[in-house]
């Protein structure tokens, strides 16, 4: 392993300065030149950095499961939808009557659900009859159905137009982003005991499974949010920009840097994001850069290096493993929370396992497993190639088959080229596979 | 009288659906279960290379049809299918050549494989909307039943009616075909029986005399026809979409994983149970239960789950299969 | 040691993904190169001056002989870490010779991979994970015959009749057997090959005396029958007992050579290796 070609070109400490100057320049030449790779536009730019940074927050999340303990998570858009309910749950006004309606009894019939769920498994423990627990998890299935349906239609039934949905409490949304936290670490909880505990691992089967479920759930759950029917309008914690437009002194404020009202209310919001999720990296790489150096970080990459002996040593592997993903998990779900409050609407359509997981994955191996900042580096970046090779790849393709005559050929290929950006993904990550394995920012 | 016309509606509504999905899932997960005992890694890519296949199926599809020519009562796809494989085969050989045989040559750990996988993946999925496009296409032509509703109906003076598409017999037949043709090649001949003996002991193999790049360009030959014809069979019974070839990839790694990872047989088995489960639970058994217990009014669909929920259900029984039975139902390679 | 582990350990406990059971070590994407003429007064297989290592590490054999004559057993003892399994592998084509040569039966095979080897006529026996387990016995022996494409039949009863205790099991899984069982499989599934050569890597490694004895009275018939036998031995007492030639390699180099005799009256061995 230390014959690894790469660990001489990991030496050099100028190597993240400099790549994180080359990711700076491109951010700053997609907001101020115009041609045809870049747009010359800020609110752009801006745009993309900041998708970028709840990539890179993701990304983290990710890199702690992979990087200190080797758990192979392909369930990520299912952590991301789990934190994405949370501002809406947390910070969305009450909806008149929904509660009313059926919210006791939802309540209950989850509890029973959890109810039926820990019974099953004392059953289990007493008897280690299969039978039993068979039968107590059908009983108690048709008892939570008996409860959950019509809870579920009344809530559903009330202003089905414009609600039919629980409802949120009316807290601040940067508070939901904790609870988002809290949903994707509960869920993570769950799968990771069962996933975790068997004679070997069998969590990447379990994370895509699971992934799909949650997807499911949020897509045809109506009464949480609302489902396909998407929920639109979720509070912001910074300002609007027709407020500031509306603002005589912001107004005057922008003129004077030479931007329209229009323009600069869209880069100062975009701006007030940015910092906002600035801060949330940076404290998450903080925190995660003393764990990784205090007594359980250092045991954490002990039982990743060499699982035999840290297992002969008495650790309980399976415990370290368990909450190390269940931190990850929990990240990812903070992510998720902070996208849909970006966005400012929760689409569940929108959440495609390629774009969520995959991605994901690509941005992880080519920043460099194991390496937080490098996580972070390749998050940003790839963000920003995913976006701008749907530009660039339009381009490309009309710059190849420019010598070809116009014929269907030519334009079924200019049509597709959007699609350029998969490939191109693709290519990148089996390059970095292939040529720097440990990522840009390689592990120290 | 009554049972007659509750088995009907079963078979019509539940057993024919199933078994149909079950011979495709069966054969996704072949492949995922070669591929993971003799190349010793989950591919991811496995649902895009089906998608692929499939896509390439089509294009000569329509080509055959352009030229006038068809199958008489048969789709058309199915002259297309070995020109199909042919093409998949070459495309994932290729793929071998410039991605994974690098890291075998360098006996690199398996997961590295994985990874290699997902970015095949996202290839594989780019090329195949560049080729075909995200719309839903329906390629599916000559006779569309063998029995419809009306003629049964006419036939057994039923009140229900039991339609066999052909595509799903189709789909049960050539599934069946592919599955005899694929133990018998694994246990009679030299070629398999050399495959087995690599997945169990690559060095020993090797020092036998087997070599090593031609069992592995057979496992991806034989990989890319098992996931052109699941692929095209899954494409003629539903229809064609780049993005359910995606989604299709966790029920068939769950029929592999439930089946016993690395073990044929169980992948096999793992395909109908996942399938059988899948629709049996999605299903509203109202209707069986009018004609079985018409005393009974149970005031709902008797549905035990939405359709929307159908991957929750392969999820389940591997949770399940998992919990009490490690190495899956027939023994794999994974413990 | 070998191949690259870019991401460590991670993720290679998850079944779900990874299959690491069988994984092998040996490169066979290697091709061979061309076969050289051997040189008058070889012995019938001979290793000359061989130095080198796996991969690009350190070198672990230094200018290390061995050779066998027809019909005769030769034995590597030594020291654990002495480089004897290591010196096997070599001659077998499964590391880096930088120097030395390889020739059989008058001709330089050096540049052969493992797999042409086979072709060559050499039949190898690791030492652990040598048989096909989930394969029935009768498929273990059909997979030692991989290279021949004539009537395999008459030699399979040939090594049925040398190990009657697995003839009985052929319809078996290898990988139920009893470790000396296995190890008979082994054997004869390197037979199956109708080698010229046989070379066994510590084939009573972890079975029982009595195992141990039986086996050794099968593999001196098999030496007997004239098929030489190259064999590396921990039990250095019976191994130079039943020994035509016995090397003994310290640190990867030879230290003495001789018939088994003239090493066992030897005092040095005696006093180092075989324990007073």
């Amino acid at each position: 392993m230390a014959s690894n070609r790469q660990s001489t070109a990991s030496a050099s400490p100028w190597r993240a300065p400099v790549l994180f100057g080359i990711l700076a320049i491109l951010f700053v030449l997609e907001g101020t030149v115009r041609n045809d790779l870049f747009s010359g536009s800020w609110n752009t730019s801006l745009a993309i950095l900041n998708m970028g940074l709840i990539s890179a927050i993701t990304a983290l999340g990710v890199n702690m499961q992979w990087g200190y303990a080797g758990l192979f998570n392909v369930g990520v858009v299912g952590f991301l939808a789990m934190g994405a309910l949370a501002p809406v749950l947390v910070s969305l006004p009450p909806v008149e009557g929904a509660w009313q309606a059926g919210g006791p009894r939802l309540i209950l019939s989850l509890l029973a659900g959890l109810g039926v769920l820990a019974l099953a498994r004392l059953v289990w423990g007493r008897t280690r009859k299969g039978w039993a627990v068979a039968l107590v998890l059908l009983a108690g299935f048709f008892l939570f159905r008996s409860l959950f349906d019509p809870a579920v239609l009344a809530i559903e039934g009330n202003n089905p137009a414009r609600h039919g949905n629980i409802g949120g409490l009316g807290l601040p949304v940067l508070l939901s982003w904790l609870v988002g936290g809290v949903f994707a670490a509960a869920a993570a909880w769950a799968i990771g005991k069962v996933a975790l505990g068997l004679r070997s691992d069998y969590l990447a089967i379990a994370t895509l499974g699971i992934g799909e479920i949650i997807v499911a759930v949020m897509k045809n759950e109506d009464w949480l949010a609302r489902g396909v029917k998407n929920i639109t309008a979720i509070p912001r914690p910074v300002a609007y920009e027709v407020d500031l437009q509306q603002n005589p002194d912001f107004v005057a404020f922008a003129q004077g840097w030479g931007f329209s009202a229009t323009e600069a209310s869209g880069i100062w919001v975009k701006l007030s994001y940015m910092s906002l999720f600035l801060v949330v990296l940076l404290v998450l790489i903080l925190l995660a850069e003393l764990a990784l150096k205090s007594p359980w970080g250092r045991m954490m990459r002990a039982i990743r290096d060499n699982e035999t002996a840290a297992r002969a040593m008495g650790k309980n592997v399976t415990r370290r493993h368990l909450q190390v993903f269940v931190l990850g998990s929990a990240v990812i779900g903070i992510a998720g929370a902070m996208m849909v409050t970006l966005d400012g609407l929760v689409a569940p359509t929108g959440y495609n396992p390629l774009r969520y997981t995959f991605l994901i994955w690509v941005m992880v191996i080519v920043g460099g497993s194991g390496n937080n900042w490098g996580a972070v580096l390749g998050s940003v970046l790839i963000w920003f190639l995913w976006i701008k090779a749907e530009v660039w790849g339009p381009a490309a393709i009309a710059a190849l088959t420019g010598p070809l005559s116009d014929g269907p050929l030519k334009e079924h290929l200019l049509d597709s080229s959007p699609h350029m950006r998969f490939i191109a993904m693709g290519a990148v990550l089996l390059a970095v596979l292939r040529f720097a394995p440990r990522g840009l920012l390689p592990e120290k | 009288m009554d049972i007659l016309n509750a088995l009907v509606v079963f078979l019509n509504f539940v057993f024919i659906p199933a078994a149909a999905y079950g011979a495709q899932l069966a054969l996704g997960a072949l492949g995922v279960t070669l591929i993971y005992g003799i190349l010793r890694f989950s591919n991811f890519a496995h649902g895009d290379t089906m998608a692929f296949g499939t896509a390439l199926v089509i294009l000569v599809t329509w080509g055959l049809q352009a030229l006038g020519v068809g199958f008489g009562p048969l789709p058309t796809a199915l002259i297309a299918l070995p020109i199909g494989i042919a093409l998949t085969s070459l495309m994932v050989l290729g793929t071998d050549r410039v991605v994974y045989r690098f890291y075998r040559r360098q006996k690199a750990a398996p997961i590295i494989l994985v990874m290699a996988s997902v970015g095949v993946m996202f290839v594989m999925n780019g090329l195949t909307r560049l080729v075909i496009g995200v719309d839903e296409i329906r390629f599916d032509d000559g006779e569309r039943f063998i029995v419809t509703v009306r003629d049964f109906k006419a036939m057994t003076g039923l009140d229900e009616g039991l339609a066999l598409r052909s595509t799903q017999a189709l789909t049960l037949v050539v599934a069946f075909a592919v599955m005899i043709a694929l133990f018998w090649f694994l246990n009679r001949t030299k070629s398999g029986k050399a495959m087995r003996a690599y997945s169990d002991n690559e060095d020993l193999a090797l020092l036998s005399g087997i070599d090593p790049e031609r069992v592995v360009r057979q496992v991806w030959i034989i990989a890319a026809a098992l996931a052109t014809i699941a692929g095209t069979l899954y494409g003629l019974d539903k229809s064609f979409k780049a993005f359910n070839y995606f989604q299709i990839l966790l029920p068939i790694f769950a029929a592999a994983i439930v089946g016993g990872l690395g073990s044929p047989l169980g992948a096999i088995a793992g395909g109908f149970l996942v399938a059988f489960s899948e629709v049996a639970i999605t299903y509203p058994w109202l209707k069986i239960a009018g004609y079985v217990a018409p005393w009974y009014e149970p005031g709902g669909l008797m549905q035990l789950l939405g359709t929307e929920y159908k991957f929750a259900v392969s999820f389940v029984i591997l949770i399940v299969v998992l919990l009490f039975r490690p190495t899956g139902l027939f023994r794999g390679k994974s413990v | 040691m070998s191949g690259q582990n870019s991401f460590g350990n991670r993720g290679n406990r998850d079944a779900s993904v990874v299959n690491t059971r069988g994984m092998g070590t040996i490169d066979g994407t290697r091709r061979s190169g061309p076969v050289g003429e051997g040189r008058a007064g070889d012995p019938f297989l001979i290793g000359e001056g061989m130095t080198g290592g796996y991969g690009k590490g350190a070198d672990i054999l230094h200018d290390c002989t061995i050779s066998v004559e027809k019909g005769q057993i030769a034995v590597i003892v030594g020291p654990n870490g002495a480089g004897k399994s290591t010196a096997m592998k070599a001659i077998f084509g499964m590391l880096n010779l930088r120097q030395g040569s390889v020739r059989l039966n008058g001709r330089d095979i050096t540049a052969l991979n493992p797999q042409d080897r086979v072709k060559a006529g050499m039949g190898f026996v690791p030492q652990v994970n040598n048989i096909f387990p989930s394969m029935t016995v009768e498929e273990n022996l059909e997979m030692g015959a991989f290279i021949r494409n004539d009537d395999i039949r008459q030699t399979m009863q040939q090594v049925y009749d040398l190990f009657p205790a697995v003839a009985e099991k052929r319809k078996q899984a290898a990988g139920e057997l009893s470790g000396g069982q296995r190890q008979q499989v082994a054997v004869g599934r390197a037979l199956m090959t109708q080698p010229q050569v046989l070379m066994l890597d510590e084939p009573t490694a972890g079975v029982s005396p009595i195992v141990m004895d039986e086996l050794f009275d099968r593999i001196i018939a098999i030496a007997r029958g004239g098929l030489p036998v190259l064999m590396v031995e921990q039990n250095a007492q019976q191994a130079m007992n039943i020994a035509d030639k016995a090397y003994v390699l310290v640190q990867g180099a030879n230290a003495h050579t001789g018939t088994g005799k003239e090493l066992m009256a030897n005092d040095e061995v005696r006093r180092t290796f075989l324990g007073g």
